[in-house]
């Protein structure tokens, strides 16, 4: 590609947490859903992992917050070139509540989908070995709606649409089925260091 | 295990159409060919995308430029413009304070500059023209919503289509030259003699929910967060089925 007459950007940053292509919102967060923020309240909340698993369950807000608290403080990246440094999101390790229901040596993928009937779906390597979580704070905070509150799936090594907002489930699959936004083009793993934005990339 | 996975819940906005994932690939070099002010702080690029695919109104497309040392800088766009098959294609861009892409189009751009797309992007708030559309903006937020309007009129179709489009003031009305009898103007800080000042409310959604077009309206809201969240909110309120409303959040 050419380069683009007069363009200079902005100061350059060495930040090697960073990945291709982002740049740092500092305080922003943009709320991106594309759907009506929906009113769930925790008493309504539930999250259910099915599919391949020899026990399939279903967890009740209470039930949940019982399971061993776990936080994550990093980065996320959206595909929409945001990066947002130092967050801290408080919940509890997938591998908890996959420990309970025990996945079955076929299941390879995961769908993940919420409240409203958003789909995201995932490697079932991407869940596992501490690197996701169900939020339900962040900052200390309880999640707002806006962001996926009460609770919300956390995976932040990915872009952040493959974080669910609203998280009602994981359906484990012998497969990959594209969810949401992979049907309408983008990629379906959506690793940022490798800029894995749309099919192709 | 091979059926394909359904969510208990039925997903809100499900996609209206297939995309090319080629299309959504492929960087292509495109050329600006003229650029219009449309208020103190917006404007209207047309590009020359030669091989550009056709899109369809409310689609999105991805936009980078590269400076001397490598570095690039990438934004998603709404389309402004119906499609045509000219192989052009119109961007209307507020004038971001700092921001480095819109920056540079207001003050550095001009015809014959030349930068990068790949697209169109998205089929969630795509309008093919079918269902009838109502149509709710702000700021620059009406920028997708315009190309559907400008379908509508171009194609002459009868399905019903209506506009409430949202600005701060007269002069920061985006597009306000071209509005017909399908559009509304909400005010929020000035408003010419006679027009009501606030904010979009219950009572401007009422009388075009009261339409009840055949097959019941198709929601679009575009704007800020904030915009979005008081938009959807009415409509659900005003009874809008959730399954029915599509937003495109900017941020």
């Amino acid at each position: 590609m050419n380069v683009t007459r007069g363009f200079t950007g902005r100061p350059r940053v060495d930040d090697p947490g960073l990945p291709p292509g982002q740049y740092d919102a500092g305080d922003d967060w943009p709320v991106l859903s594309a759907e009506v923020t929906p009113d769930l309240r925790p008493a309504d909340w539930s999250f259910r992992i099915d599919g391949l698993v020899d026990a399939p369950r279903t967890w009740s807000w209470d039930e949940a917050h019982a399971l061993p608290a776990s936080a994550y403080e990093g980065d996320i990246h959206c595909v929409t070139s945001w990066s947002k440094f130092g967050v801290r999101f408080g919940g509890v390790s997938l591998d908890a509540f996959l420990e309970a229901v025990r996945p079955q040596a076929s299941a390879t993928h995961a769908v993940a989908y919420s409240h409203t009937g958003y789909t995201t779906n995932l490697p079932l390597a991407d869940l596992t070995g501490g690197r996701a979580w169900i939020a339900f704070t962040y900052g200390g905070e309880p999640l707002s709606a806006e962001h996926g509150g009460p609770a919300r799936l956390l995976v932040p090594h990915l872009y952040f649409w493959k974080s669910a907002k609203w998280i009602a489930g994981l359906r484990l699959l012998d497969h990959d089925e594209p969810g949401f936004w992979e049907q309408n083009g983008y990629h379906a793993r959506g690793n940022p260091w490798e800029e894995q934005r749309y099919t192709g990339d | 295990m091979t059926e394909t996975f359904t969510p208990p819940t039925r997903f809100a906005v499900p996609g209206r159409i297939a995309v090319s994932n080629r299309a959504a690939s492929v960087w292509q070099t495109a050329t600006i060919t003229e650029i219009r002010r449309e208020t103190p702080y917006a404007a209207t690029f047309r590009l020359a995308v030669p091989a550009w695919e056709g899109h369809l109104p409310g689609q999105h497309l991805m936009l980078r430029l590269r400076a001397a040392d490598g570095y690039l800088a990438q934004r998603h766009y709404s389309i402004a413009s119906a499609p045509d098959g000219s192989g052009h294609v119109e961007l209307t861009l507020d004038h971001v304070d700092g921001g480095e892409v819109s920056g540079w189009f207001h003050t550095v751009a001009e015809p014959g500059d030349q930068v990068e797309v790949r697209g169109p992007l998205s089929g969630f708030f795509a309008w093919p023209g079918d269902r009838p559309a109502l149509l709710i903006g702000a700021g620059s937020g009406v920028v997708p919503l315009m190309s559907m309007v400008r379908h509508h009129r171009a194609r002459r179709l009868a399905v019903p289509l209506r506009l409430l489009v949202s600005a701060r003031g007269p002069e920061e009305l985006i597009y306000a030259g071209e509005y017909g009898a399908e559009t509304t103007p909400v005010f929020t800080r000035t408003a010419p003699r006679g027009t009501p000042v606030g904010r979009l409310t219950a009572a401007h959604l009422a009388p075009l929910l009261a339409e009840r077009p055949d097959g019941g309206w198709e929601a679009y809201v575009c704007g800020s967060n904030g915009f979005a969240e008081h938009a959807s909110r009415l409509l659900v309120a005003a009874g809008q089925p959730v399954d029915r409303i599509r937003i495109e959040r900017f941020g």
